[in-house]
Protein backbone atom coordinates (compact mmCIF):
# COMPACT_ATOMS: atom_id res chain seq x y z
CA UNK A 1 0.00 0.00 0.00
CA UNK A 2 2.10 2.78 -1.01
CA UNK A 3 1.47 6.29 -0.22
CA UNK A 4 3.25 10.01 -1.03
CA UNK A 5 3.52 13.10 1.00
CA UNK A 6 3.43 16.22 -1.06
CA UNK A 7 4.65 19.45 0.20
CA UNK A 8 3.82 22.28 -3.00
CA UNK A 9 2.98 25.98 -1.66
CA UNK A 10 -1.24 26.44 -2.18
CA UNK A 11 -0.02 30.24 -3.57
CA UNK A 12 2.86 31.69 -5.11
CA UNK A 13 3.92 35.23 -6.66
CA UNK A 14 4.68 35.20 -10.22
CA UNK A 15 8.34 34.24 -11.05
CA UNK A 16 8.83 33.38 -7.27
CA UNK A 17 11.41 30.60 -6.21
CA UNK A 18 9.28 27.81 -4.62
CA UNK A 19 10.80 24.74 -2.67
CA UNK A 20 8.77 21.51 -3.77
CA UNK A 21 9.44 18.25 -0.96
CA UNK A 22 7.79 14.74 -1.46
CA UNK A 23 8.07 11.69 0.21
CA UNK A 24 7.33 8.15 -1.24
CA UNK A 25 6.58 4.81 0.65
CA UNK A 26 9.30 2.48 -0.86
CA UNK A 27 11.79 0.05 1.04
CA UNK A 28 14.51 0.51 -1.02
CA UNK A 29 16.33 -3.02 -0.82
CA UNK A 30 19.45 -2.86 -2.36
CA UNK A 31 20.02 -6.43 -3.68
CA UNK A 32 23.36 -6.77 -2.06
CA UNK A 33 21.95 -8.19 1.16
CA UNK A 34 21.31 -11.60 1.96
CA UNK A 35 18.86 -13.97 4.57
CA UNK A 36 20.06 -16.06 6.68
CA UNK A 37 19.74 -19.17 4.92
CA UNK A 38 22.07 -17.37 2.19
CA UNK A 39 20.17 -16.62 -0.57
CA UNK A 40 20.29 -13.29 -1.92
CA UNK A 41 17.20 -10.62 -1.56
CA UNK A 42 16.45 -9.53 -4.82
CA UNK A 43 16.73 -5.46 -5.78
CA UNK A 44 13.35 -3.53 -5.50
CA UNK A 45 14.38 0.35 -5.22
CA UNK A 46 12.72 3.43 -7.05
CA UNK A 47 14.57 4.08 -10.29
CA UNK A 48 13.49 6.99 -11.59
CA UNK A 49 11.47 10.38 -10.41
CA UNK A 50 9.81 12.90 -12.39
CA UNK A 51 7.77 16.40 -11.85
CA UNK A 52 6.26 18.11 -14.61
CA UNK A 53 4.22 21.35 -14.23
CA UNK A 54 1.37 22.00 -17.04
CA UNK A 55 2.50 18.71 -19.01
CA UNK A 56 6.27 19.98 -19.60
CA UNK A 57 9.07 17.95 -17.50
CA UNK A 58 10.89 20.38 -15.04
CA UNK A 59 12.63 17.81 -12.66
CA UNK A 60 13.98 14.32 -13.01
CA UNK A 61 16.18 12.12 -10.42
CA UNK A 62 17.63 8.48 -11.24
CA UNK A 63 17.71 6.86 -7.74
CA UNK A 64 20.19 3.75 -7.01
CA UNK A 65 19.83 1.42 -4.19
CA UNK A 66 22.65 3.66 -1.48
CA UNK A 67 19.57 5.22 -1.10
CA UNK A 68 17.55 5.19 1.90
CA UNK A 69 14.12 3.74 2.51
CA UNK A 70 11.45 6.26 1.98
CA UNK A 71 12.84 8.43 -0.96
CA UNK A 72 12.75 12.40 0.55
CA UNK A 73 13.01 14.43 -2.66
CA UNK A 74 13.38 18.03 -2.04
CA UNK A 75 14.02 20.69 -4.94
CA UNK A 76 13.25 24.54 -5.91
CA UNK A 77 11.54 25.25 -9.18
CA UNK A 78 9.95 28.75 -10.21
CA UNK A 79 6.17 29.41 -11.40
CA UNK A 80 4.90 32.22 -13.80
CA UNK A 81 1.40 30.72 -14.34
CA UNK A 82 -1.52 29.07 -11.89
CA UNK A 83 -1.18 24.91 -12.99
CA UNK A 84 -0.62 21.38 -12.22
CA UNK A 85 2.51 19.65 -10.47
CA UNK A 86 2.23 16.26 -11.70
CA UNK A 87 4.74 13.41 -10.01
CA UNK A 88 5.88 10.06 -11.08
CA UNK A 89 8.03 7.09 -9.21
CA UNK A 90 9.17 4.22 -10.96
CA UNK A 91 10.97 1.43 -9.59
CA UNK A 92 11.65 -2.53 -10.02
CA UNK A 93 9.02 -5.14 -10.29
CA UNK A 94 6.96 -2.70 -12.08
CA UNK A 95 6.21 -0.18 -9.23
CA UNK A 96 4.95 2.78 -10.44
CA UNK A 97 2.96 5.47 -8.25
CA UNK A 98 1.40 8.69 -9.55
CA UNK A 99 0.40 11.68 -7.12
CA UNK A 100 -0.26 15.54 -8.52
CA UNK A 101 -0.50 19.39 -6.48
CA UNK A 102 -1.84 22.36 -7.97
CA UNK A 103 -0.61 25.57 -6.84
CA UNK A 104 -2.31 29.37 -8.11
CA UNK A 105 0.03 31.83 -9.13
CA UNK A 106 -0.63 35.57 -8.53
CA UNK B 1 37.23 -6.53 59.75
CA UNK B 2 38.56 -4.12 56.93
CA UNK B 3 37.65 -6.22 54.22
CA UNK B 4 33.84 -6.27 55.64
CA UNK B 5 33.98 -2.65 55.83
CA UNK B 6 34.84 -2.21 52.40
CA UNK B 7 32.29 -4.57 51.11
CA UNK B 8 29.66 -2.50 52.94
CA UNK B 9 30.79 0.68 51.34
CA UNK B 10 30.74 -0.80 48.30
CA UNK B 11 27.20 -2.09 48.31
CA UNK B 12 25.86 1.03 49.87
CA UNK B 13 27.52 3.00 47.07
CA UNK B 14 25.74 0.81 44.02
CA UNK B 15 22.61 1.11 46.38
CA UNK B 16 22.86 4.50 45.82
CA UNK B 17 23.59 4.71 42.24
CA UNK B 18 20.89 2.95 41.24
CA UNK B 19 18.75 5.23 43.51
CA UNK B 20 19.24 8.51 41.41
CA UNK B 21 16.04 8.33 39.15
CA UNK B 22 16.17 11.52 36.63
CA UNK B 23 14.19 14.42 38.60
CA UNK B 24 11.07 15.58 37.47
CA UNK B 25 12.55 19.13 35.73
CA UNK B 26 15.42 17.22 34.44
CA UNK B 27 13.52 14.68 32.01
CA UNK B 28 13.81 15.35 28.54
CA UNK B 29 12.35 13.46 25.59
CA UNK B 30 15.04 11.60 23.07
CA UNK B 31 13.78 14.45 20.48
CA UNK B 32 15.80 16.96 22.55
CA UNK B 33 19.03 15.01 21.88
CA UNK B 34 18.72 15.05 18.00
CA UNK B 35 20.15 17.17 15.70
CA UNK B 36 18.41 20.33 14.39
CA UNK B 37 18.38 18.30 10.73
CA UNK B 38 16.64 15.29 12.53
CA UNK B 39 13.87 17.87 14.72
CA UNK B 40 12.83 19.43 11.54
CA UNK B 41 12.28 15.86 9.74
CA UNK B 42 9.78 14.80 12.79
CA UNK B 43 8.16 18.45 12.83
CA UNK B 44 6.68 18.50 9.09
CA UNK B 45 4.21 16.34 8.64
CA UNK B 46 5.20 16.06 4.89
CA UNK B 47 8.64 15.75 5.75
CA UNK B 48 8.21 12.67 8.50
CA UNK B 49 8.20 9.21 7.15
CA UNK B 50 6.22 8.12 10.11
CA UNK B 51 3.56 9.75 8.74
CA UNK B 52 3.90 7.51 5.63
CA UNK B 53 2.95 4.73 8.44
CA UNK B 54 -0.29 6.78 9.78
CA UNK B 55 -1.57 6.78 6.35
CA UNK B 56 -1.67 3.84 6.08
CA UNK B 57 -3.42 2.99 9.57
CA UNK B 58 -5.98 5.54 8.43
CA UNK B 59 -6.72 3.30 5.32
CA UNK B 60 -6.93 0.39 7.69
CA UNK B 61 -9.03 1.42 10.16
CA UNK B 62 -11.89 2.11 7.58
CA UNK B 63 -11.07 -1.42 6.45
CA UNK B 64 -13.42 -4.68 7.04
CA UNK B 65 -11.86 -7.47 8.26
CA UNK B 66 -12.32 -11.02 9.85
CA UNK B 67 -15.48 -13.10 9.94
CA UNK B 68 -17.19 -11.00 11.62
CA UNK B 69 -16.86 -8.47 8.36
CA UNK B 70 -16.25 -5.46 10.68
CA UNK B 71 -13.61 -2.80 10.85
CA UNK B 72 -12.19 -0.57 13.54
CA UNK B 73 -14.15 2.43 12.76
CA UNK B 74 -17.61 0.56 12.55
CA UNK B 75 -17.40 -0.02 16.53
CA UNK B 76 -15.23 2.95 17.03
CA UNK B 77 -16.26 5.56 14.35
CA UNK B 78 -14.07 8.37 13.69
CA UNK B 79 -10.13 7.96 15.44
CA UNK B 80 -9.74 11.66 15.15
CA UNK B 81 -12.79 11.75 17.92
CA UNK B 82 -12.78 8.15 19.81
CA UNK B 83 -8.98 7.69 19.52
CA UNK B 84 -7.96 11.14 21.27
CA UNK B 85 -6.07 10.93 24.18
CA UNK B 86 -6.09 6.51 24.24
CA UNK B 87 -2.43 6.09 23.52
CA UNK B 88 -1.59 8.15 27.15
CA UNK B 89 -3.31 5.34 29.16
CA UNK B 90 -1.49 2.72 27.50
CA UNK B 91 -0.27 -0.04 28.47
CA UNK B 92 -3.40 -0.40 30.53
CA UNK B 93 -5.32 -3.25 32.47
CA UNK B 94 -6.90 -5.64 31.14
CA UNK B 95 -9.72 -7.60 33.89
CA UNK B 96 -10.25 -10.67 31.51
CA UNK B 97 -6.60 -11.35 31.43
CA UNK B 98 -5.52 -10.26 34.81
CA UNK B 99 -2.43 -8.42 33.48
CA UNK B 100 -1.53 -4.94 31.55
CA UNK B 101 -1.82 -5.00 27.43
CA UNK B 102 -0.13 -2.28 25.26
CA UNK B 103 -1.64 -0.72 22.57
CA UNK B 104 -0.48 -3.29 19.91
CA UNK B 105 -1.80 -6.23 22.27
CA UNK B 106 -5.20 -4.23 22.57
CA UNK B 107 -5.33 -3.91 19.02
CA UNK B 108 -4.91 -7.15 18.73
CA UNK B 109 -7.31 -8.26 21.20
CA UNK B 110 -9.49 -6.23 19.33
CA UNK B 111 -9.08 -8.11 16.18
CA UNK B 112 -9.26 -11.54 17.76
CA UNK B 113 -12.49 -10.54 19.83
CA UNK B 114 -14.33 -8.30 17.86
CA UNK B 115 -13.57 -9.06 14.18
CA UNK B 116 -13.02 -12.21 14.62
CA UNK B 117 -9.86 -12.01 12.84
CA UNK B 118 -6.22 -13.13 12.89
CA UNK B 119 -4.43 -11.49 15.02
CA UNK B 120 -1.61 -9.01 13.20
CA UNK B 121 2.21 -10.25 14.02
CA UNK B 122 4.37 -8.38 15.95
CA UNK B 123 6.18 -5.14 13.37
CA UNK B 124 3.81 -6.24 10.73
CA UNK B 125 3.43 -3.07 8.64
CA UNK B 126 -0.23 -3.56 9.16
CA UNK B 127 -0.15 -3.12 12.71
CA UNK B 128 2.48 -0.89 13.35
CA UNK B 129 0.50 1.20 10.77
CA UNK B 130 -3.03 0.81 12.93
CA UNK B 131 -0.70 1.66 16.28
CA UNK B 132 0.48 5.07 14.88
CA UNK B 133 -2.41 6.08 13.23
CA UNK B 134 -4.18 5.81 16.66
CA UNK B 135 -1.16 7.05 18.78
CA UNK B 136 -1.05 9.78 16.68
CA UNK B 137 -4.52 10.87 17.97
CA UNK B 138 -2.93 11.68 21.08
CA UNK B 139 -0.03 13.95 19.70
CA UNK B 140 0.61 16.73 22.26
CA UNK B 141 -1.41 15.04 24.79
CA UNK B 142 0.30 14.72 28.57
CA UNK B 143 1.26 10.63 28.85
CA UNK B 144 -1.19 9.51 32.03
CA UNK B 145 -0.80 5.31 31.78
CA UNK B 146 -0.02 3.06 34.78
CA UNK B 147 -2.64 5.57 37.44
CA UNK B 148 -4.93 2.41 37.82
CA UNK B 149 -4.36 0.93 41.39
CA UNK B 150 -4.86 -2.42 39.90
CA UNK B 151 -1.67 -1.85 37.27
CA UNK B 152 0.51 -1.03 40.92
CA UNK B 153 2.44 -4.42 41.00
CA UNK B 154 2.82 -4.57 37.08
CA UNK B 155 4.55 -0.89 37.56
CA UNK B 156 6.72 -1.96 40.26
CA UNK B 157 7.80 -5.73 38.43
CA UNK B 158 8.60 -3.24 35.29
CA UNK B 159 10.60 -1.27 37.60
CA UNK B 160 12.21 -4.13 39.25
CA UNK B 161 13.45 -5.20 35.49
CA UNK B 162 14.51 -1.81 34.67
CA UNK B 163 17.03 -2.02 37.69
CA UNK B 164 18.00 -5.08 37.05
CA UNK B 165 21.46 -5.98 35.84
CA UNK B 166 21.81 -8.56 33.62
CA UNK B 167 23.50 -10.25 30.14
CA UNK B 168 27.54 -10.45 29.59
CA UNK B 169 27.75 -6.79 30.76
CA UNK B 170 25.83 -7.27 33.66
CA UNK B 171 24.12 -4.09 33.30
CA UNK B 172 20.43 -2.89 33.93
CA UNK B 173 18.56 0.00 31.84
CA UNK B 174 18.90 2.09 35.16
CA UNK B 175 22.62 2.33 34.63
CA UNK B 176 22.70 3.82 31.26
CA UNK B 177 19.06 5.67 31.03
CA UNK B 178 18.71 7.02 35.05
CA UNK B 179 22.84 7.46 35.79
CA UNK B 180 24.11 8.34 32.37
CA UNK B 181 21.70 9.98 30.25
CA UNK B 182 23.68 12.99 30.05
CA UNK B 183 26.85 11.29 28.60
CA UNK B 184 27.54 9.90 25.51
CA UNK B 185 28.49 6.06 23.97
CA UNK B 186 30.58 6.04 20.87
CA UNK B 187 29.32 9.52 19.90
CA UNK B 188 25.68 8.70 20.19
CA UNK B 189 23.69 10.46 23.02
CA UNK B 190 22.60 7.92 25.60
CA UNK B 191 19.08 9.48 26.27
CA UNK B 192 16.73 8.79 29.60
CA UNK B 193 14.92 6.29 27.22
CA UNK B 194 11.28 8.13 27.20
CA UNK B 195 8.69 6.52 25.47
CA UNK B 196 7.25 9.70 23.90
CA UNK B 197 7.00 8.55 20.06
CA UNK B 198 6.36 5.46 19.86
CA UNK B 199 5.70 3.48 17.61
CA UNK B 200 9.12 5.82 15.87
CA UNK B 201 10.66 6.06 12.38
CA UNK B 202 14.20 5.30 13.27
CA UNK B 203 16.53 6.08 10.65
CA UNK B 204 19.00 3.09 11.47
CA UNK B 205 15.90 0.82 11.14
CA UNK B 206 14.39 2.55 8.06
CA UNK B 207 11.29 1.86 9.09
CA UNK B 208 8.63 2.54 11.63
CA UNK B 209 9.34 0.32 15.17
CA UNK B 210 7.23 -0.15 18.41
CA UNK B 211 9.22 0.39 21.80
CA UNK B 212 9.37 -3.73 22.06
CA UNK B 213 11.43 -3.61 19.42
CA UNK B 214 13.68 -0.74 20.95
CA UNK B 215 13.78 -2.51 24.30
CA UNK B 216 14.69 -5.99 22.49
CA UNK B 217 17.62 -3.81 20.79
CA UNK B 218 18.95 -2.59 23.88
CA UNK B 219 18.43 -5.88 26.53
CA UNK B 220 20.57 -7.38 22.71
CA UNK B 221 22.77 -4.93 23.41
CA UNK B 222 23.79 -5.61 26.63
CA UNK B 223 24.34 -8.76 25.44
CA UNK B 224 21.45 -10.58 27.59
CA UNK B 225 18.39 -12.50 26.07
CA UNK B 226 16.14 -10.57 24.54
CA UNK B 227 12.35 -11.04 26.32
CA UNK B 228 9.83 -12.32 23.53
CA UNK B 229 7.68 -10.17 21.16
CA UNK B 230 4.05 -9.97 23.36
CA UNK B 231 5.75 -11.12 26.71
CA UNK B 232 5.05 -10.41 29.93
CA UNK B 233 8.24 -8.81 30.61
CA UNK B 234 8.35 -6.21 27.88
CA UNK B 235 4.58 -5.23 28.43
CA UNK B 236 5.55 -4.32 32.50
CA UNK B 237 8.70 -2.25 31.13
CA UNK B 238 6.94 -0.55 28.76
CA UNK B 239 4.08 -0.15 31.61
CA UNK B 240 6.68 1.58 34.07
CA UNK B 241 8.60 3.57 31.25
CA UNK B 242 5.07 4.78 30.55
CA UNK B 243 4.48 6.02 34.21
CA UNK B 244 8.01 7.47 34.72
CA UNK B 245 7.12 9.76 31.39
CA UNK B 246 4.05 10.34 33.34
CA UNK B 247 3.11 14.49 32.26
CA UNK B 248 5.84 14.59 29.08
CA UNK B 249 4.10 14.98 25.46
CA UNK B 250 3.10 12.61 22.99
CA UNK B 251 4.63 13.09 19.66
CA UNK B 252 4.15 9.63 17.65
CA UNK B 253 4.87 9.24 15.05
CA UNK B 254 8.37 10.27 16.47
CA UNK B 255 11.39 10.33 14.44
CA UNK B 256 14.72 9.48 16.07
CA UNK B 257 18.17 8.76 14.71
Amino acid sequence: MPSALINVPAKAKRGSVIEIKTLMSHIMETGYRHTASGDAVPRDIITSFTCRFNGTEIFRADLYPAIAANPFITFFTTVNESGKFEFEWIGDKGFSETAQASITVE
Amino acid sequence: MRIAACIALLTAMAGAALATEIPRSERRSGYGFMSADTKAMQDEDTANPGMLFVLDGEALWTRKAGTADKACADCHNDARVSMKGVAAHYPAFEKALGRPVDLEGRINLCRTNHQHASPFAYESRELLALTAYVAQQSRGMPIAAGDDPELAPFVEKGHALFTQRQGQLNLGCANCHDDNWDKKLAGSAITQGQPTGYPLYRLEWQSLGSLQRRLRACITGIRAQAYDYGSPELVALELYLMSRARGMPIETPAVRP
